[in-house]
């Protein structure tokens, strides 16, 4: 999704690079501070190069070392209306999870509520600084949004492990063969 | 104040029996549990691992079949009726699921009443509950019935009542069990601002988001203890991978 996220941005006027980094900025509030900032320039640079986006020095201002002012192509255009059709979704990975389960239990190697036991540990964590983050954002904010996304996709992962649990508690093993 | 390294609340080989001979039945069974000042325990588990019973146990609801309980240095599980009722009027403050508030009483009114009870002047009570209104951001509704709010205002002003006496303790069941995620929200903000206060705070709940938020997750099965946990590290780096931010960063 990486170059086509940048070149989506232009889409709504020709930009600066530094532009760019600032809504990125904006969209992904406290996530986006991980991000190399240097990574729109190399993104920019390389969707120039595929004929996707044209750039033109543009008077600019003293204090800003990059003039450049990026717009799309025809190409580019057409790359972000596709993109912005396309049906791509992550899908989780519970499969490897579950066959885990399945061998430590089978081999006598682990007992998998304890292996739920931990992973649960793992994902509860990853919800306290998802909630430390959604709750240091303001009301109505854009990363406010993506921040709960996250904390929902944990709590159906929780969930999961909660089904895990009972599946795998020893009175209900038995009932499974 | 509680001196350092007292806990706030200890139980020792704490246990909860029903039934007997084949029909007996553990609800709690042998539990330790040692909760500090400002110390936020959540205690999980499935429907029927005795969580719930634990909190009465601990809050002087429910009597102990055995082991020992001790609150503030003092232990209280052989107290008598009187004793326990003014020790849970004055050192615990309860949150339950379903708020119980009294609903021909105004939000204030539900407030001040239990420091009406502990024998507060009218005066000292009222000052004391539009405090604990504002600490809630409630100010504007303290005079609202219980009706005319929403299942989140409810909730805090219960909460406000759970600590209008101060108390060292608070125990909270399902807190967040009947309020939809803004809401939950409201009540996570109010917790993290009670634990930053110096309040023990123990939460029994299915509420992974609530459990989140504590010092310490305790997961029950069968009556017993079998996991404890603090919840600490991480940081909003690994949260970017979680929004799949890698590949933008790639």
């Amino acid at each position: 999704m990486q170059q086509e996220v940048i070149l989506a941005m232009l889409a709504k006027e020709p930009s600066h690079g530094y532009e760019l980094r600032a809504r990125l900025r904006q969209a992904l509030g406290p996530l986006g501070d991980a991000m190399n900032d240097g990574q729109v320039y190399v993104t920019l640079a390389r969707l120039e190069k595929a004929g996707l986006a044209t750039s033109e020095q543009s008077a600019g201002r003293p204090d800003r070392p990059d003039r450049k002012v990026y717009a799309l192509t025809a190409a580019g255009q057409q790359r972000v209306a596709g993109w912005l059709a396309e049906v791509g979704w992550p899908r989780p990975d519970l499969a490897e999870f579950h066959l885990k389960l399945i061998a430590a239990a089978a081999a006598g190697l682990g007992d998998p509520l304890a292996i739920v036991d931990t992973q649960r540990r793992e994902l509860l964590r990853r919800l306290r600084d998802a909630q430390r983050a959604a709750l240091g954002e303001p009301d109505g904010s854009q990363a406010g949004l993506l921040i709960e996304g996250i904390v929902l996709r944990l709590q159906a992962d929780l969930r999961w492990l909660e089904a895990c649990e009972r599946t795998w508690t020893p009175h209900h093993r038995k009932d499974h063969g | 104040m509680n001196d350092v390294g007292v806990p706030v609340l200890r139980a020792c080989g704490l246990c909860k029996l029903y039934g007997k001979g084949e029909g007996l039945v553990r609800a709690v069974d042998e539990v330790d549990l040692d909760v500090a000042s400002g110390e936020t325990v959540a205690v999980m588990g499935p429907s029927g691992c005795g969580k719930s019973t634990l909190l009465h146990l601990l809050g002087g609801l429910d009597r102990p079949s055995g082991g020992e309980l001790w609150l503030g240095g003092e232990r209280i599980d052989q107290l008598g009726e009187r004793a326990l009722a003014r020790l849970r009027r004055d050192s615990i403050g309860f949150i339950f699921q379903a708020f119980h508030l009294m609903d021909e009483l105004t939000a204030a009114e539900n407030v001040e009443l239990p420091a009406l009870l502990a024998g507060r002047s009218a005066r000292s009570a009222r000052r004391r509950a539009s405090e604990l209104l504002e600490r809630v951001g409630l100010a504007d509704r303290a005079g609202h019935l219980p009706s005319a709010l929403s299942g989140g205002q409810r909730q805090r002003v219960a909460i406000a009542r759970a600590l209008v006496s101060n108390p060292q303790l608070v125990l909270a069941d399902e807190p967040t069990g009947n309020l939809d995620s803004q809401a939950t929200m409201e009540v996570l903000r109010l917790f993290e601002d009670l634990h930053s206060s110096g309040q023990a705070l123990v939460i029994v709940t299915h509420d992974s988001r609530i459990a989140a938020t504590a010092d310490r997750l305790i997961t029950m099965r069968d009556g017993a203890f079998v996991d404890e946990t603090r919840l600490t590290g991480g940081s909003t780096g690994t949260l970017g991978a979680l929004a799949g931010l890698n590949g933008l960063t790639e």
